[in-house]
C-alpha cells in the first residue's frame, strides 16, 4: 500500500470566550501517490481547517485534540514544532485561495523562491536558483529569468497563483493541498490551472488534495471526492461513484444545486435551511434540520459504514 | 519622478514664504524690546534714537520688506542681546540640538522597534501586555516631569551623572560633537533618554499595531507553509512590510523631536537652539526667535521632502508601479 | 451605531432578544480591567477636583492662610496649629495636597474646555468641508496639513509668546493646535457617510441640507471623534503643563499642576523633592487614566479589529 496519507477520527477544535468550536469532529480519509482528492462542502464546513491541521497550521486557540494524521507513514500529531516545520515546504506543501496575497508585496520572487528551496536544503544560492527555474518551467512560465527578478505587484492573477504553485512543488513534496486556488480567478485561467495541477501531479507523483466548494471543479479533476459538512465527512469514495449515485442527502442536495443540472424555466433547486454554527453542535447528525429524510433515529450522531469497498457513509437514512 | 520632485520643491518654498511672514508679523506683535534693552531712566530722545538704530521706528510691511531683503542674502539680522547675527547664533547652538534629536530617536529605534514585535507577535501573553502597559505609562508621562525625576534619581541621590550642561566635544567633520567623548556620554545620557521616551512609546505602538495586522495576511501564513523559520518569517517577511509606514512615521516625527528638545534642554540646560530660544522669547529677542524659527521650518520642509522620497523607494510597488500584466 | 444583529431563529423557533447598541458597548468595553481601572480613576479625580474648595485642608490663595515660617517642610511634618502637612510644603508655606487639588481643578478645566472648543470647531469646519466639496474643502484641509506637520508645541509656544498669559489665551492656543486633528477625522468620517445611499435617498426626497448632514451624517462620524477627544484631552493637560512648567502659560496666580511642578525645580538638586514630585505624580495619574480609557474605546470603536 503507498498511501501517501492517512488521516484518522482528526477532531480540530477552538477553545474560545464563548465556547468550544468543533471545526473538524472526526475526520478520515486516504489518499495514494498521484492521486487527486476533491474535499466538498459549503463555507464553515471544516475543509479548509482540515487542510490547515495536516499542515500543522492550526493557531492558538485551536488545537488538534485527537486523531492521527501519517505522512508517508510517519505520524505527524504529537510532533514538536521544529520537526513539523522541517516537513511543511517539503514534503507536504499548501496553495491558497487568493494570489494576490499569498506574496509578499514587497519581495522579489526569487527571494520568495529561493528561501523554500534553501529553508530545507543546503545549497547555494545559485543552485537554488536553478531549481527555481526549473520550477516555474514546470508551471508553464516561459523566460523565468525576468519573472524572477520582478514584484508580486507586477503580474496577474493568474501568473501569481503559478508561481505560488511553483513554490508549492519545488522541493517535490509528497502531498501538496490546494485551499481553493482558483475560487478568486477567472473562469478561463481557472481551467487552465486545473489541467495544469493534474498533469503536475500525475508527472511528479505527488498526491493532491483539492479543496472546493464547486462540484464541477471536482468532477472533472479528482479521483476521489470526500463531502464535508459541519466539520465531518458525510460520504466519501470514488468521484463517478459518488456523483452518479450518490447516498447521503446532502451529497444529492448539493448535486441538484448546481444550476445546470437544473431544468430551465424551473425555480433552482436547493437545501433549505442553513449550516448550523459550528459551536452549536449537537450530539446527532447535523443536517438533520435540513434534511427531507431526517427521523427520529437520526438524533444520534451516525457511525461511519461502508456501504461498498472504498466507500463510506454517515447516514442511517441513506439514498439506496 | 522629477516633475514631481519639483513641485514639491516649489511648494516647500511657498511655504516657507508663507510662514516667514506670519512668524514675522506674530513676533513683532510681542511687546517692546525697547524697554529691555535701554536703560529705564533713559529719556524719550535717547529711546527714539535707540529705536532707529536698531529700525523699530519704520512701520511694519517696510520692516518686513527690510528684513526680507536681508534674509535673501542670508542676513536675518543681529540678536538684540548677543549683538552677532541672530542666524550665526542659531547655527553655533544648532549641532547640539541635532545632536540630542539624533540620539533620542536612535535611542527610540532600537528599543521601540523590538518591544513592539514582541508585543505584536504575542499580544495576549503577559509579556506582551506588560510592554502595552508600560507605553501607556510611558506615552503618559510628561516628559519634563520624566526628566526631574530622571535628575532626582541618577544626579541627586545616585551622583553617577551630571545634571545640566553638554559634556566635551570633540571636532567630527568641522562639527563639534559630544557623543565621542566619555564625558560627552555621560552628559549626554540622560536628556538623550528622557527625549527618546516620547517617540518610544509611539513607536512601541506602532510596531505592535502595524505586526498585528501584518501578521493575519495570507503572505505570512504563506511564508510559514514553505516552512521557513519563524525568525526568517518576522525578520524578513513582517518586518519588511511594517518598515514602511514605520519610517515614514520617524522621519516625519523627527521634526517634533527637534522641537520637544525645547523641553528637555531647558531642564538639564542642554545648549542647543530650543533653550536659546526660550530665553529669547522672555527677553525679547526679536531677530533671534525669527531666525529660530524660520530654520526650524526649513529644516521640517528638508525632512518632508526626504521622508517623501525615501518613502517612494522603499515601497516597490510605488517605485515600480505596474508593468503590463504579463499572462 | 451598529445594531446587533439579530441571531438567526433556532430550530425550535426560538428567537433571541436584540441587544441593545449601548449594553453591548458597555459590556465590551468593560472587558478590560484596565480600562475600567482607568474610569474609575477619572471618576475619582473629577469628584475631587469639582469638590477641592470644599475638601482642601487649606486654600492656598488665601496669603493670610500661609505661614513662610512654614515653608519647604517635608511630608508629613507638622505645622506650629498642629494641623499636618501630608504631602509637605512648598516655598511660600503652601500645603502641597491643597495646592494639588486646586491645581488639578485648573488642570482638567483647561484640558476639558480646550478640548470641547476644538471640537466644535474642528466639527464645523470638517462637516463643511465635507459636505460642501471643492475650494472650502481644499482650503480647511490644506491649513490643516499645513498646521498639523509643526509640532503642537512650536505653534502653541509662538502664540502664547504673542499672545501673553491667562485661562482664555492658554485655551486659545491649545484650540489652535487642536481643531485639525477633528477636523480631518469628521471630514474622513463624513465623506464615507456622504457616499452612502441613505443619503443620496434623502437628497432626492428633497430633505433640507442641514437635516441630512445632522441627522444622519453626524452620528455616524461620533465613534471616531470620541476616540480621538478622549485621548486629545491627555494631550492638552500635558502640552498646558509643558508650557507652564517653561513659563509661558498659566499666570502664578492660577498654578496648574506644571506650574506648581516649575516652581519645585529649583530645589530639586537640593533633595526637597516633594515640591515638584507630587504634583508630578497626580499629572501622571491624570494622563494615564485618561488613555487607559481612550485605548480600549479606540480597541471597541475600531471595525477593522472586529474578529
Amino acid at each position: 500500500m503507498s498511501a501517501v496519507l492517512e488521516v484518522e477520527g482528526l477532531r480540530t477544535h477552538f477553545f474560545t470566550r464563548s465556547g468550544v468550536v468543533k471545526a473538524v469532529d472526526g475526520v478520515a480519509l486516504s489518499l495514494e501517490r498521484g492521486r487527486v482528492l476533491g474535499l466538498v462542502g459549503e463555507s464553515g464546513c471544516g475543509k479548509s481547517m482540515t487542510g490547515y491541521s495536516i499542515m500543522g497550521l492550526v493557531d492558538e486557540p485551536g488545537r488538534i485534540v485527537e486523531g492521527s494524521i501519517r505522512l508517508e507513514g510517519r505520524e505527524l500529531v504529537g510532533l514538536d514544532a521544529e520537526a513539523w516545520r522541517k516537513l511543511r515546504g517539503d514534503r507536504i506543501a499548501m496553495i491558497f485561495q487568493d494570489p494576490m496575497m499569498t506574496l509578499n508585496p514587497v519581495l522579489r520572487i526569487d527571494t520568495q523562491m529561493v528561501e523554500a528551496v534553501r529553508a530545507h536544503h543546503h545549497v547555494t544560492r545559485a543552485a537554488a536558483l536553478d531549481r527555481c527555474r526549473e520550477a516555474l518551467a514546470w508551471v508553464g512560465i516561459p523566460s523565468p529569468d525576468e519573472r524572477l527578478r520582478a514584484y508580486p505587484h507586477q503580474f496577474s492573477g493568474g501568473m501569481r497563483q503559478r508561481v505560488a504553485i511553483a513554490i508549492a512543488l519545488v522541493n517535490r513534496p509528497a502531498l501538496v493541498i490546494a485551499d481553493e486556488p482558483t475560487t478568486a480567478l477567472d473562469v478561463t485561467i481557472q481551467g487552465q490551472i486545473l489541467f495544469e495541477m493534474q498533469r503536475l501531479c500525475r508527472e511528479s507523483g505527488a498526491a493532491l488534495i483539492w479543496i472546493t466548494h464547486d462540484l464541477s471543479v471536482v468532477a472533472g479533476l479528482a479521483d476521489e471526492i470526500c463531502v464535508m459538512y459541519a466539520g465531518r465527512i458525510v460520504e466519501s469514495g470514488p468521484v463517478d461513484a459518488v456523483l452518479d449515485a450518490p447516498l447521503h442527502p446532502y451529497t444529492r442536495g448539493l448535486l441538484e444545486s448546481i444550476p445546470s443540472r437544473n431544468a430551465p424555466g424551473r425555480p433552482l433547486a436547493q437545501i433549505p435551511g442553513m449550516a448550523p454554527p459550528l459551536d452549536q453542535l449537537d450530539a446527532g447528525c447535523a443536517f438533520r434540520s435540513r434534511c427531507p429524510r431526517a427521523a427520529d433515529a437520526c438524533r444520534v450522531a451516525p457511525p461511519v459504514s461502508r456501504p461498498a469497498p472504498a466507500r463510506t457513509l454517515r447516514c442511517v437514512r441513506p439514498l439506496a | 519622478m522629477a516633475a514631481y520632485a519639483l513641485r514639491r520643491l516649489g511648494q516647500s518654498l511657498l511655504v516657507l514664504a508663507l510662514m516667514s511672514f506670519l512668524v514675522f508679523v506674530g513676533v513683532y506683535a510681542i511687546g517692546n524690546p525697547i524697554e529691555l534693552l535701554v536703560n529705564p531712566e533713559a529719556d524719550d530722545a535717547e529711546r527714539a534714537r535707540a529705536a532707529q538704530a536698531l529700525g523699530l521706528d519704520k512701520p511694519l510691511l517696510v520692516q518686513y520688506g527690510v528684513f526680507l531683503l536681508h534674509a535673501a542674502k542670508g542676513d536675518l539680522g543681529r540678536s538684540f542681546v548677543y549683538n552677532i547675527p541672530a542666524i550665526q547664533l542659531i547655527l553655533q547652538r544648532l549641532p547640539a540640538t541635532l545632536e540630542l534629536a539624533l540620539t533620542a530617536t536612535v535611542i527610540a529605534i532600537l528599543i521601540g522597534i523590538p518591544l513592539g514585535l514582541v508585543a505584536g507577535l504575542k499580544p495576549d501573553s503577559w509579556i506582551g501586555r506588560s510592554i502595552m502597559a508600560g507605553s501607556i505609562v510611558g506615552f503618559s508621562l510628561p516628559t519634563f516631569w520624566v526628566g526631574l525625576v530622571l535628575i532626582m534619581v541618577f544626579s541627586v541621590q545616585l551622583g553617577w551623572l551630571p545634571p545640566n550642561g553638554r559634556g566635551a566635544t570633540v571636532s567630527l567633520l568641522g562639527v563639534p560633537v559630544s557623543f565621542l567623548t566619555l564625558d560627552g556620554l555621560r552628559h549626554l545620557a540622560m536628556p538623550a533618554l528622557n527625549l527618546a521616551l516620547l517617540k518610544l512609546s509611539l513607536l512601541i505602538r506602532l510596531t505592535r499595531a502595524g505586526t498585528r495586522e501584518t501578521v493575519l495576511q495570507d503572505y505570512v501564513k504563506f511564508a510559514r507553509a514553505k516552512g521557513l523559520p519563524m525568525r526568517r518569517v518576522v525578520g524578513v517577511h513582517v518586518l519588511k512590510n511594517i518598515m514602511i509606514p514605520i519610517v515614514t512615521v520617524i522621519g516625519l516625527e523627527l521634526g517634533s523631536v527637534i522641537a520637544f528638545a525645547i523641553v528637555t534642554e531647558s531642564i538639564f540646560a542642554w545648549p542647543g537652539t530650543g533653550k536659546l530660544l526660550i530665553d529669547s522669547i522672555n527677553q525679547l529677542d526679536r531677530p533671534v526667535i525669527v531666525a529660530y524659527l524660520l530654520v526650524i521650518v526649513a529644516i521640517f520642509i528638508v525632512i518632508n521632502f526626504v521622508v517623501d522620497v525615501l518613502y517612494s523607494l522603499l515601497d516597490p510597488r510605488v517605485r515600480i508601479g505596474s508593468a503590463a500584466p504579463a499572462h | 451605531m451598529r445594531i446587533a444583529a439579530d441571531r438567526a431563529p433556532l430550530e425550535d423557533g426560538r428567537a433571541v432578544r436584540a441587544e441593545s447598541p449601548w449594553r453591548r458597548f458597555a459590556a465590551e468595553f468593560a472587558q478590560s480591567r484596565l480600562a475600567l481601572l482607568g474610569l474609575a480613576l477619572l471618576v475619582l479625580l473629577a469628584a475631587v477636583a469639582i469638590a477641592a474648595p470644599w475638601i482642601a485642608p487649606q486654600n492656598p490663595y488665601d496669603l493670610a492662610q500661609l505661614d513662610v515660617l512654614d515653608s519647604r517642610l517635608p511630608p508629613g511634618s507638622e505645622s506650629l496649629a498642629g494641623k499636618t502637612y501630608w504631602l509637605g510644603t512648598d516655598d511660600q508655606g503652601r500645603d502641597m495636597l491643597s495646592a494639588i487639588l486646586f491645581g488639578l481643578r485648573i488642570s482638567l478645566t483647561v484640558g476639558v474646555a480646550s478640548t470641547v472648543a476644538a471640537l466644535a470647531l474642528g466639527l464645523a469646519l470638517g462637516l463643511a468641508a465635507a459636505y460642501f466639496g471643492g475650494w472650502l474643502d481644499a482650503a480647511i484641509m490644506r491649513i490643516a496639513d499645513i498646521q498639523l506637520s509643526f509640532p503642537a508645541i512650536l505653534i502653541a509656544l509662538i502664540l502664547l509668546a504673542a499672545l501673553g498669559q491667562g485661562v482664555g489665551k492658554i485655551i486659545v492656543a491649545l484650540v489652535t493646535v487642536q481643531w485639525a486633528y477633528y477636523a480631518r477625522t469628521v471630514r474622513s468620517a463624513a465623506l464615507v457617510e456622504r457616499q452612502k445611499e441613505y443619503v443620496e435617498a434623502a437628497k432626492v426626497l428633497a430633505l433640507p441640507e442641514a437635516r441630512i448632514v445632522f441627522r444622519h451624517i453626524l452620528p455616524n462620524c461620533l465613534p471616531p471623534l470620541i476616540v480621538v477627544a478622549t485621548v486629545q484631552v491627555a494631550h492638552a493637560i500635558s502640552l498646558e503643563a509643558t508650557l507652564s512648567f517653561l513659563g509661558l502659560g498659566l499666570p502664578i496666580t492660577e498654578p496648574s499642576l506644571g506650574l506648581l511642578i516649575a516652581n519645585g525645580f529649583q530645589y530639586l538638586l537640593s533633595g526637597k523633592y516633594w515640591i515638584s514630585f507630587y504634583p508630578g505624580i497626580a499629572l501622571l495619574v491624570t494622563i494615564m487614566a485618561i488613555n487607559l480609557v481612550a485605548d480600549q474605546l479606540r480597541d471597541v470603536l475600531n471595525p477593522r479589529l472586529k474578529r
